[in-house]
């Protein structure tokens, strides 16, 4: 068999295909955003079905503030990527940081949220459907917050070493992928559990 | 002298099979983990097909005691949840990962890191559900397995119904499988999306490629949710959360409906691969191109979309409204009109064409004519007034074993002895194979046709025994000895695997005169799969080659 023939066909045309990681992201994001949808899901079929203990009008109130930092925080990441791809690592690194504070602000409010709601209203995960639904969605987004507050602080750090150059744009547009889709969740997290669902 | 030279010898040869092991324990190589799979996943077909002749045995007479009440929930628990998550899953991703990056021209998958961890994620699930045997209780409370059946339904999981720990050994063992399919899902997508050679376009990819990615796209939107109700049901056994705790106004038909939105396309996920085993074997063995490609593709994208609106087939008999069940029963019928065309197209690529009656090409007619009737039990149980009829009863134990056995496990057979030649070098010997198809498919019918008896004379699932005088003793004891045929045909099949290891002849490049790319390269693959990557400019690239006066290339 000539196998050469195979192997030499025309190759003028360009041949390019997306971005492994991207796809590989986009991927997972689809798989994650089908966990999210079932605790979602959950969430709103146990509304209002609690046989006991509070009520989420009773002692929830509207995050406003640590929202708006999180949601802020996807313009600076998206800020550091652009800045990555021009080779500007030291304006990288600052809004990176920004990025890393944004979100370690919000992940502070949700800890605040969880010591009152445990110590002052006495709302556990045992107490009733509307605590078992409550902590498993919120807590879902706050493990996700967290996963993405490291790898951006790796991230930093790269960056302070000067190891996040132009050739690592592409990385950092994956995580950064990854930082707005913890954002967009939080906003159908934000709209079920705080504003319909009170 | 000697005797240091025989023992620097063997310890020579000690540390080559170390060095070996520690080759494929430690390999991120897509073919080695893809025959990892399935090595694996024979062995726990093995396993779980010996529970299923215990079951058998078992139900073979009435008001029998070869094992008791409690072992044989246990015996279906483990058997189903095995052979779905396990042997299932683990063997249709172990032909992906070995074909799709050969069959797209592409050095390895995606993720090579990533692949080695789907697989030991998941055997490390398989030995986890088994070592519930001897953990738990331990031996000599002759263990704890899993007795809450594959579908694990609320409340029975509950902490008051399942006490001790079999039921979480269950849901971890899920939950490593689901991690493990989401991982390799990924991957799939991820390695057809971006690893193509050029002038691989999504037009020209082979079938299978095509079949594989929109399964595991499916995968990733039905696995998930199968994943985020393990964890319900572990924050509910684990910290006392009530998902699904009817006491605190939880609700069982929850738990139905999240395992179901996995459960149902979970058949469409198995069945996919076989389908795109089917679209290469059938073609090669017709010598004919597929029939109608762009209908067949459009036919798998189809079928994922739709599957995707028919769990609540599975819950007729709960009480949903009338709204829902007519829902669900359009959308399960719907089912019927590209699996309708698929069929439809296999036919006509038969027709006209030059038919070698192979082992796979055997294997893959069987497939045909038991898929069809598989599908035709499926549009009874899908109308909910019939289902009213036999839910719960043995001819939906026969319905789906008609897929899972008849249609699934067939077409694996097929790819089996199809691949066989390009995965060890050598062929599969052709008259054991002709021994193996027969026999088991008189195995096969004998079994499954004669099951569908009982269930319409009433006899429910998951029973373990039953009186005399119900009148369901002849045919059981038919279906049991069926059973037996199959083991025995499954054993030659096993023989045929490890004889032709040794003593088959060698295979060369391409055997079976294909024209897909794996068939390009030598047999087995070498490391990196192509010296050179290759360049494509048709749907058969190899006949191309072959027969240049014919190129597909000039139809295009």
């Amino acid at each position: 068999m000539n196998e050469a023939a195979l192997f030499t066909g025309d190759s003028n045309e360009a041949w390019e295909l997306p971005s492994r990681g991207i796809v590989g992201m986009l991927c997972l994001i689809v798989a994650e955003a089908t966990i999210f949808l079932i605790f979602v899901v959950a969430y709103v079929y146990y509304l209002g079905k609690s046989l006991a203990g509070s009520t989420p009008h009773d002692v929830l109130s509207i995050p406003i503030f640590t929202t708006i930092c999180l949601l802020s925080s996807s313009i600076t990441v998206h800020l550091a990527v652009s800045a990555v791809h021009h080779g500007r690592s030291m304006l990288a690194s600052i809004w990176l940081v920004a990025t890393v504070l944004l979100g370690t602000i919000f992940i502070s409010g949700t800890a605040m949220e969880w010591y009152h709601l445990i110590y002052r209203d006495g709302l556990t995960i045992q107490t009733n459907l509307f605590g078992t639904t409550f902590y498993s969605l919120v807590g879902l987004h706050a493990t996700h917050v967290i996963f993405g507050l490291l790898m951006l602080s790796f991230a930093f750090l790269f960056s302070l070493r000067g190891h996040l150059t132009t050739e690592q744009s592409n990385r950092m547009e994956v995580l950064a992928l990854y930082w707005h889709f913890v954002d967009a969740v939080w906003v159908v997290v934000f709209l079920v559990v705080y504003v319909l669902g009170r | 002298m000697d005797g240091t030279l025989v023992e620097a010898e063997e310890i020579a040869l000690r540390n080559s099979a170390l060095q070996v092991l520690h080759n494929w324990v430690t390999t991120v190589d897509h073919k080695k983990i893809g025959l990892m799979y399935i090595g694996s996943s024979l062995l726990f077909l093995v396993i779980a097909g010996i529970e299923a002749l215990v079951m058998r045995i078992q139900l073979a007479i009435p008001n029998n005691t070869f094992v008791s009440p409690q072992a044989f929930n246990r015996l279906f628990t483990m058997h189903g949840t095995t052979m779905v998550f396990f042997v299932g899953m683990s063997i249709l991703f172990g032909f992906g990962n070995y074909l799709i990056p050969l069959m797209i021209g592409a050095r390895d998958m995606a993720f090579p890191r990533l692949n080695a961890f789907s697989f030991w994620c998941t055997f490390f699930g398989g030995v986890l559900l088994y070592f519930s045997y001897v953990g738990g209780n331990g031996l000599s409370g002759a263990g704890s397995a899993p007795d809450v059946g594959w579908w694990a339904y609320a409340p029975l999981t509950a902490r008051p119904f399942s006490p001790g720990h079999s039921t979480d050994y269950w849901t971890l063992a899920v939950l490593l499988s689901g991690v493990s399919s989401i991982g390799s899902a990924v991957n799939i997508v991820t390695t057809v999306v971006s690893m193509r050679c050029p002038g691989m376009t999504l037009g020209r990819m082979p079938l299978l490629v095509w079949l594989y990615t929109v399964m595991s796209m499916m995968a990733f939107v039905t696995v998930s949710p199968l994943t985020a109700a393990q964890i319900m049901l572990m924050l509910d056994r684990y910290v006392g959360s009530h998902f699904f705790d009817t006491q605190a106004g939880g609700s069982a038909v929850l738990w139905m409906h999240f395992f179901w939105i996995f459960g149902h396309p979970e058949v469409y996920i198995l069945i996919m691969p076989a389908f795109a085993f089917a679209n290469e074997i059938i073609p090669v063995f017709s010598r004919k191109a597929i029939f109608g490609y762009p209908a067949m593709v459009a036919a798998s994208v189809g079928i994922g979309f739709v599957s995707l609106s028919v769990w609540a087939h599975h819950m007729f008999t709960v009480g949903m409204s009338a709204g829902a069940n007519t829902f669900f029963v359009l959308a399960t019928l719907t089912v019927a009109i590209p699996t309708g065309i698929k069929i439809f197209n296999w036919l006509a690529t038969l027709w006209g064409g030059k038919i070698h009656f192979t082992t796979p090409m055997l294997f893959a007619i069987g497939f045909l004519f038991q898929f069809l009737l598989a599908g035709l039990t499926g549009v009874m149980v899908g109308a909910a007034p019939f289902d009213w009829q036999l839910s719960g009863s043995y001819f939906v134990v026969a319905h789906f074993h008609y897929v899972l056995v008849g249609a699934i496990l067939f077409m694996l057979f097929a790819a089996f002895y199809y691949w066989y030649p390009k995965m060890t070098g050598r062929m599969a010997n052709e008259a054991l194979g002709k021994w193996h198809f027969w026999l088991f498919l008189i195995g096969f019918h004998v079994t499954f046709d004669f099951m569908h008896i009982p269930g319409i004379l009433g006899m429910p699932r998951r029973i373990y025994t039953y009186e005399a005088e119900r009148g369901w003793m002849v045919w059981n004891l038919i279906v049991s000895s069926g059973a037996l045929i199959q083991a025995v045909a499954t054993l030659i099949f096993v023989w045929n695997l490890i004889w032709s290891y040794f003593k088959g002849p060698l295979a060369g490049p391409d055997p079976w005169d294909a024209w897909t790319l794996e068939w390009s390269t030598s047999s087995p693959p070498p490391e990196y799969n192509f010296a050179i990557t290759p360049v494509v400019e048709s749907r058969r690239p190899l006949w191309d080659l072959k027969h240049p006066e014919d190129s597909d290339s000039y139809y295009e």
